[in-house]
């Protein structure tokens, strides 16, 4: 029994010593380092639903959502209007905005990719989507409200809900074009290969394929689009100006909640301020309604 | 289908075919003349001439880039979906051009059906995978879709695995059987020809074996062309081979004669291993 065996190193020695070495303490620095600041971060996030809660909850009542603004100096009163037309623009806004954006991007994605006009439009809707919504705002004050003559004098000039909603159009039209586009970039090219060459045509392939597996991500674009177009202000005090009134015509200035949050909270009465806290709780909590039953409904099926 | 059925007195070249059709299936039932292939600047093809008889299996092997899958997609004017392609020359399907400015490419690929390397079945039912190619050409009676279903799975046999689950969704199937469901849909429709590009490379041997098997049930109503990788899949299903190198057809023979006598030096290398 002379046979000499090799003794494998002890690799676990070493794994042991390195535990309190200078790598492992930057190593531990470093993920202390990102969770602290993962924590900060929720700091802002949880202040201002705090706040909101704090001030907001206070007043809210059936009677904040469903009546008219209190003057100055009067005590009760709510925004209903101003939901009623939040929801109203926001609606004409989509109606307008949604068939040119997701037609473009199909046109763009589907029928002509590499076309000359299909990048000029997509690097239209690039630029669009950084421009900032007060020019959104000033661009439809110059079509819709300013007084037209002559072969524009069709469109209904003044502030209205129309002008409103155009704006609110014409802010998230890149926004749903381009995430339109990702959506439908993002079906697998097998499945147009498969339409195809089963002879169906683009329509057929495009309507009957490519749609419906990118409708989930087309409607989650759309919804951010809206939580978007919810909370401006800076379109609608040009377009839709604010009314404290029941809107009785599309054609009148209406009432937003943003653009009563605006109102509200520069006034010096204490009972509006309350309830500029309050129309932004309901604010935040329409949009995020939305967000998530869009995610929910449109999820897609595994 | 659509499209194919003139009247073969038409032509001089169909009145010699003629008489022979009524009997056995055609020597020449899809013919390739001079024909050049080009994406963009690049040549694919190189002046191929191939006469596919109708009613049997007929392998494309060669290395890759060779041109046979290029050649294959031409076969439904596949190809003319990618930008900057052109051909010279011309494809006869039973005697016609299938560039014939008179034939619909949509009518073409529905009597040319086609199961591509990767499987792809669309993210709906088994049962609407199959009858998509019925639903875009307007059938909407049920009991035509539901005979279409079964006959098809039948077809791929593959009924007696997904009768129970005809309405779930085919992404559930495993990868054989979506191969399977893949052939099933290409052969709903009754088309003539069935093309099938690598169809086995993506299953594993037995999924292959089960393939393989259909390609023999399914040859005795279909014009099948077949490209593969597998040298042992083109001499178990065809009955002739076609090798292609760097674009060209190098050599077209019975399946046999091509993988125990080849005619060309550069069949050999490749076949027995030398290269490719």
């Amino acid at each position: 029994m002379s046979t000499s065996t090799i003794e494998p190193p002890d690799f676990l020695d070493r794994a042991i010593t390195s535990g309190s070495g200078a790598r492992a303490f930057w190593s531990r620095f470093l993920t202390c380092v990102c969770i602290s600041l993962a924590f900060l971060t929720l700091i802002p996030l949880l202040s201002i639903i705090f706040l909101l809660l704090k001030n907001g909850l206070p007043n809210l009542s059936l009677s904040a959502l469903t009546e008219l603004p209190p003057a100055a100096g009067m005590v009760g009163g709510g925004f209903g209007n101003a939901i009623v037309g939040t929801l109203l623009m926001v609606a004409i806004g989509l109606v307008l905005a949604t068939p040119f954006g997701i037609l473009s991007a199909i046109y763009i994605n589907e029928y002509a990719p590499a076309s000359r006009l299909s990048n000029t439009v997509r690097f239209v809707a690039k630029l669009l989507t950084g421009i900032p919504s007060i020019i959104c705002g000033v661009f439809a004050y110059a079509v819709i409200v300013l007084p037209k003559t002559g072969w524009l004098a069709w469109i209904p000039s003044g502030f209205s809900a129309w002008a409103g909603g155009f704006a609110l159009a014409i802010l998230i039209l890149p926004t749903i074009l381009l995430t339109a586009e990702q959506a439908l970039m993002s079906v697998p090219h097998a499945y147009r290969e498969a339409s195809y060459g089963l002879g169906a045509t683009n329509f057929q392939t495009i309507w009957r394929v490519v749609l419906p597996d990118g409708l989930p991500a087309i409607m989650t674009g759309i919804m951010l689009a809206v939580a978007r177009a919810a909370g401006e202000t800076a379109p609608l005090i040009f377009t839709a100006l604010f009314s404290q009134y029941w809107i009785q015509s599309f054609n009148e200035p209406t009432a937003s909640l943003s653009v009563l949050i605006y109102n509200f909270s520069t006034t010096f009465d204490d009972h509006q301020k309350a309830m500029a806290w309050t129309a932004s709780l309901v604010l935040v909590i329409l949009v995020t309604v939305a967000n998530i039953s869009a995610q929910v409904i449109f999820r897609k099926k595994q | 289908m659509t499209f194919t059925m003139e009247q073969p007195q038409t032509t001089s070249e169909s009145e010699k075919s003629g008489p022979t059709q009524q009997t056995s299936p055609r020597a020449d039932f899809l013919k390739v003349t001079n024909f050049n292939f080009y994406y963009g600047k690049k040549q694919a093809l190189f002046d191929v001439n191939i006469e596919i008889p109708a009613r049997q299996v007929t392998a494309f092997i060669g290395p890759s880039g060779c041109g046979k899958s290029t050649l294959l997609r031409n076969f439904n004017r596949m190809n003319e979906l990618i930008n900057g392609v052109r051909h010279e020359g011309d494809i006869l399907l039973n005697g016609r051009s299938i560039y014939d400015k008179k034939i619909e490419v949509i009518a073409l690929r529905r009597s040319i059906g086609m199961v591509f390397q990767k499987s792809n079945p669309f993210p709906k039912s088994i049962y609407e995978n199959i009858v998509y190619s019925l639903r875009i050409s307007g059938v909407r009676n049920k009991a035509t879709l539901d005979e279409t279903v079964e006959r098809s799975l039948r077809g791929a046999a593959l009924w007696e695995e997904a009768k129970d689950r005809l309405h779930e969704s085919a992404l559930g199937l495993s990868g054989g059987q979506m191969q399977r469901l893949c052939i099933a849909r290409a052969i709903a429709n009754q088309p003539e020809i069935l093309l099938m590009d690598e169809p086995c490379s993506a299953l594993d041997p037995i999924a292959t074996a089960k393939v393989e098997d259909l390609i023999h049930e399914l040859k005795r109503q279909f014009t099948i062309i077949i490209v593969t990788h597998n040298m042992q899949q083109a001499t178990r299903c065809s009955d002739q081979t076609a090798f292609f190198y760097l674009g060209k057809l190098i050599e077209f023979d019975a399946t046999q004669q091509i993988f125990s006598n080849p005619g060309e030096k550069q069949t050999e290398d490749y076949i027995t291993g030398r290269f490719g």
